[in-house]
């Protein structure tokens, strides 16, 4: 199945949830689901879209945050030393998601101030990254440089996005937006969080898991790449040696 | 057509890499050089995580080195005596470069002195190359087909342990090839390379070997170094992506026919000026990377999963 036909299917179970929202759960303000809850990595995989969609009982913005597994992140920096670019300074980072998307119906700082923006981690800029242990020493300064620094790395390399405007909202009740995977995807456990946003002050906020996982042949060279690793490292071996001489038996014919 | 690595962890256009597995493969047949100090770079280039580049490169030049001694044998190119004797010093040095790693590693900076290593060598080998056979050139091109003696008579003839290389045609002594192939081990460790590129001047111009000899038993011994090096990253570091491997080795060992039907062709000086503008050109983007301003002054790399 294509993500274009997932994205219609999508779009159709959004009409369907909403009919069945509007009728049955009038309690519930704010409902959201995926159109997946996974996202496989198979041997063709190059990024994927998956539909996050709901509807909302309330006026509001809505705000939807994807938050990939934490690592710790080394950020460098280089200077001119005797004519030659080298690293210098270094600051590690822990807490720092693997990836990270916000897309919201209106620009986000004029849906809330910074402090709830704060509070909930909505938006790269937001994010609570720590300095690791044994380096808060530094200069505030040069830790907020840092910081930047990581955030923009983040974005060039396309795991960091934030697209404000992108949330559509159809007559004030169904909602959908589109978050795109890049295809150098972590594995792991995915957050997706929806916040319905009032007065500058979030009023409901639902979350959702999502699974990225490798599967297939890709799956089972990882695994037995990390499980038998001596296995592994002979049997590369023989490859190229076969490979090698099969390449120099078919010439020596031609 | 893309394809998703699965130790890289992540996907690439199918034919620019068998393009490229073809490109270094040719290059490493016509010159004997592994190809190491080429697809290391290319393979960054493209994203690829440095130490899976580095692990997959000397998987996939194994395969690539196996095709070309096949075909250099079959051509009588191919001393074992000296490809053996060089394996030993090579082993020695291999050890060696891997403890020298380690403690740069712990100093911090261990990019900027591999950059450097490959500068200064790439940068000398290339150079010194470069002039002299360019000289060749021009002065076969003035007196003619003048006969040349076999190789030069210096200090280097005075040492003990003397060795009779058959195939090559030198009585030499084997402190010679064995301290070569442990100054290359130590550099292919450090560089995470075959060494063929410093291999390969290195016999020419030391041991007075020739050209066409040299390749060969240069791709022999670059075998087991790489074969060795492959096992030693599978089981510590778990970066040998086998699919990346063997996209680039099916272009390899293909390209690495056409190089060595080439290089039969091609006379010795003229094959060696061609492999001295190679290496240059390649020291040449290395240098300008290190003074040019880099786009970004940072860079992020993750210390480890939390």
């Amino acid at each position: 199945m294509s993500i274009a036909d997932r994205s219609r299917l999508a779009g159709i179970a959004v009409i369907a949830f909403a009919l069945i929202c509007s009728a049955s759960a009038r309690a519930q303000d704010l409902i959201a689901d995926l159109s997946s809850h996974r996202v496989d990595i198979t041997t063709g995989f190059t990024g994927a879209d998956l539909l996050l969609f709901g509807s909302v009982d309330d006026t509001g913005d809505i705000v939807v945050t994807v938050t990939g597994p934490k690592e710790n992140i080394t950020v460098r920096r280089k200077d001119r030393v005797a004519g030659i670019w080298m690293n210098t300074k270094s600051i590690q980072f822990t807490g720092a998601p693997n990836f990270y998307a916000v897309a919201s119906s209106r620009p986000l700082e004029e849906i809330a101030p910074p402090e709830v923006l704060a509070r909930q981690e909505i938006g790269a800029d937001q994010l609570r990254l720590k300095v690791a242990n044994g380096q808060d020493s530094r200069a505030r300064e040069e830790v907020a440089e840092f910081r930047k620094a990581l955030i923009r790395r983040k974005r060039a390399q396309g795991l960091y996005a934030q697209t404000p405007g992108d949330v559509t909202v159809i007559a004030s009740k169904l909602f959908r937006t589109q978050v795109h995977f890049p295809a150098t995807l972590a594995t792991g456990i995915y957050t997706a969080v929806v916040y319905l946003i009032r007065d500058g002050r979030v009023v409901h906020a639902q979350t959702t898991p999502l699974v990225v996982e490798k599967v297939g042949i890709g799956a089972e060279v990882y695994t037995f790449a990390h499980t038998r690793s001596a296995t592994y490292g002979l049997a590369a071996i023989i490859i190229a040696v076969v490979a090698g001489w099969l390449a120099a038996a078919v010439f020596r014919k031609v | 057509m893309y394809i998703y690595l699965p130790i890289a962890e992540m996907s690439v256009n199918v034919f620019l890499i068998l393009g490229m597995g073809g490109a270094v493969g040719f290059l490493s047949g016509l010159f004997g050089v592994g190809g190491g100090f080429l697809m290391t770079p290319l393979l960054i280039f493209l994203g690829v995580p440095a130490p899976v580049a580095v692990s997959t490169g000397a998987n996939q030049i194994v395969a690539s080195s196996i095709s070309g001694v096949i075909a250099h044998w079959r051509r009588g190119n191919l001393d074992f005596t000296m490809g053996f004797v060089l394996l030993a010093g090579g082993i020695v040095g291999s050890s060696l470069g891997v403890l020298i790693f380690k403690w740069l590693e712990t100093l911090g900076q261990i990019d900027l002195v591999i950059k450097l290593c490959y500068v200064i060598f790439l940068g000398i080998i290339g150079g010194l190359m470069l002039l002299e056979s360019v000289r060749t050139i021009l002065q076969v091109r003035k007196s003619g087909a003048r006969r040349r003696k076999l190789h030069e008579h210096n200090w280097m003839h005075g040492l003990p342990l003397k060795m009779r290389f058959r195939k090559s045609k030198l009585y030499i002594s084997a402190l010679l090839p064995l301290g070569i192939g442990c100054l290359v081990g130590i550099l292919s460790a450090i560089m995470g390379v075959g060494g063929g590129f410093i291999m390969v001047p290195a016999m020419i111009y030391m041991l007075g070997m020739r050209t066409s000899m040299v390749v060969g038993t240069s791709l022999l011994q670059i075998i087991f170094v790489t074969a060795n090096v492959t096992f030693l990253q599978a089981i510590s570091t778990q970066t040998v992506d086998v699919v990346l491997a063997i996209l680039l080795l099916i272009g390899a060992v293909f390209g690495a026919q056409f190089g060595s039907q080439l290089a039969v062709k091609l006379k010795g000086e003229q094959l060696r000026v061609l492999l001295a503008l190679m290496v240059v050109s390649v020291c040449l983007k290395l240098a300008f990377d290190l003074v040019a301003t880099p786009d970004d002054i940072y860079s992020i790399v993750v210390a480890s999963g939390g």
